[in-house]
């Protein structure tokens, strides 16, 4: 059995298999198929200082080989977060990161504030590329200035593993990711959703309610890997991938570009058990190619 | 606790251009289930097909491991899925959603629309068990439309309207007689059907006073509550179709009918 364990910031994890925000609810909906202990980690839903409905219906397309969505960070803010769900989900076996998001700086710091308070949330992921809602969200993290404003201003607030995630939707990515390692973070996820869009032809609108979403799925897994081989490229920072990993053979394709660990996604609608297969296939792989650890396969891509 | 499970489609049985039923094998002892309840139904591996499908349960054999979908053919899952042949297998998760709230006693309206009649096996035979009085009321397009009639009879009577009068009474399922009856005879009405006729029999439940519970057929992409997709607006803020329905009272949607 190869060693699985890797690291991002302060944190150990068991493997480098993590669930993405906004498809892994708090963890609690993934419990009744699996053992949060088989996992290095779960990104909870996006959480806000204050409750937030969502976008309206429709909030959701198939694509090919994916899907759009635009629920615009629906939660019940982060006192109720406090107060009903953390209690719950903090004694898991294992990491509960908090996704944070906010419209304005000082949303951001005083979410991470709060968040400061809660002892088992190892980490924070700095939502700066959320495609679906109006203030801030993305705006934060497709120009530098704002991107390393933002991850400053929470360093200073936050002592624990700060992870920044970064936007596809940018003209390149490397100058955002070198931003936000200049401005403290200690770790980039990357990538959000593409924004994208969906039309009905028969009816001549829209499918979504929004009109734009964000695509997810394995249609965007050849840009996310290029973008975190891109950014492996010219920073020394951990990288979470995500982007389309369907599969143990798609998480050691990110690995092998430079990834550190993955967070599985959309997959988790089709299969919720795919995170644990992941893991396990990980460890198959790392079997038979005479790895006795996983940090070898992380930037091992052979390129000569 | 949800099951992820290789079935065996035992039988696809054609009742119309458009609707099938699809009945499964399944590997291990079927938990209860509830009317209203459904599967999310993964359809082979099509690029074009990415996402399950939710399907209620129409009926579910528990002796022989047998769970019956009612599905009628709207795109391509739908599709896809009334072209595979028994012997083939698909992937369910399952149980999921909430249920009919069943009463003690009294007699109850169940509204069929098009592919609404899909949870209304299960829920005949939960009345029937209880002893409460139930009467169908089947509505389409055409007589063709009109499906199942011989199975739902056997649970309460069957009134029918069509759009084109070519069976039951002419007109919209609210257009029926049934709903002039004085005094009306019914202590609680279910319905699943298309959006516009759910609210149209809502309105005929605020009319008489009585409750009304809908299943509501939003899109989902995941069925067990992660994806936030399928929300619909409540009295409590947007809840997901999911995993707080796909049943709801009448009285926590915001649809403003009673007004």
């Amino acid at each position: 059995m190869a060693d699985l364990r890797v690291t991002i910031g302060q944190m150990e994890l068991r493997n480098p298999v993590t669930t993405a925000s906004g498809t892994c609810g708090f963890g609690e909906e993934l419990a009744e198929f699996f053992d949060p202990g088989r996992i290095g980690g779960i990104f909870v839903k996006g959480l806000t200082l204050k409750p937030r409905e969502g976008n309206p219906y429709p909030r959701m397309a198939e694509t090919a080989s994916g899907m759009l969505n635009s629920v615009g960070l629906q939660n019940k803010g982060i006192d109720y977060f406090t107060e009903h769900i953390y209690p719950r989900i903090k004694d898991f076996d294992t990491h509960i990161i908090a996704n944070v998001n906010g419209s304005t700086i000082e949303d951001y710091v005083d979410l991470s504030e709060k968040l400061n308070r809660l002892e088992k949330i190892p980490a924070i992921e700095l939502n700066i590329s959320c495609p679906n809602v109006r203030e801030g969200g993305m705006a934060f993290g497709i120009s530098c200035p704002s991107a390393s404003a933002v991850t400053r201003a929470v360093r200073e607030v936050w002592d624990r593993t700060l992870i920044v995630k970064l936007s596809p939707n940018v003209t390149d990515i490397r100058d955002i990711a070198l931003a936000v390692e200049e401005a403290g973070a200690d770790a980039f996820s990357l990538i959000n959703t593409l924004l994208g869009m969906a039309v009905d032809a028969e009816k001549r609108r829209p499918v979504l309610a929004t009109i734009t979403g964000g695509l997810s799925g394995p249609a965007i897994k050849p840009i996310a890997l290029r973008m975190v081989w891109q950014v492996a490229q010219v920073s020394r920072l951990p990288i979470i991938g995500i982007g389309g990993i369907m599969n143990a053979t798609d998480a050691i394709e990110f690995m092998l570009a430079g990834a550190s660990a993955i967070q599985v996604g959309t997959a988790i609608f089709i299969d919720p058990l795919a995170p644990v297969k992941i893991a396990e296939g990980i460890g198959e792989y790392l079997v038979r190619h005479g790895c006795s650890k996983v940090s070898e396969i992380i930037g091992a891509l052979r390129v000569d | 606790m949800k099951r992820i499970q290789d079935c065996t489609i035992s039988k696809i049985t054609w009742l119309n251009t458009d609707s099938y039923l699809l009945e499964l094998d399944v590997p291990d002892e079927i938990p209860v289930l509830a009317p209203g309840q459904f599967a999310e139904i993964r359809i082979g591996n099509s690029p074009d097909v990415f996402l399950r499908r939710p399907f209620s349960f129409l009926d579910a054999d528990v002796e022989n491991r047998k769970l019956v979908f009612f599905i009628k053919r709207i795109g391509k899952g739908t599709r896809h899925l009334g072209e595979l042949h028994p012997g083939e297998t698909v992937n369910i998760i399952y149980p999921l959603g909430n249920h009919f709230q069943v009463p003690e006693k009294g007699n109850v309206l169940i509204v069929g629309g098009g592919s609404g009649i899909a949870p209304f096996i299960l829920l005949g035979k939960e009345l029937q068990k209880k002893g409460v009085g139930m009467t169908f009321l089947l509505g389409g397009k055409a007589g063709s439309d009109i499906l199942l009639t011989d199975r739902f009879s056997q649970y309460g009577d069957v009134l029918i309207t069509t759009e084109d009068g070519s069976k039951g009474e002419k007109g919209m399922v609210t257009d029926h007689s049934v709903f002039t009856s004085d005094p009306f005879p019914f202590t609680m009405i279910y319905a699943c059907g298309p959006e516009p006729m759910m609210k149209a029999v809502a309105r005929m439940s605020c009319l008489k006073n009585i409750p009304c519970e809908v299943s509501l057929e939003n899109l989902m992409a995941c069925g067990f509550g992660v994806c936030l997709c399928c929300i619909v607006e409540t009295t409590e803020g947007n809840l997901c179709v999911c995993t707080e329905g796909p049943v709801f009272n009448t009285n926590r949607l915001k649809w403003q009918i009673c007004a």
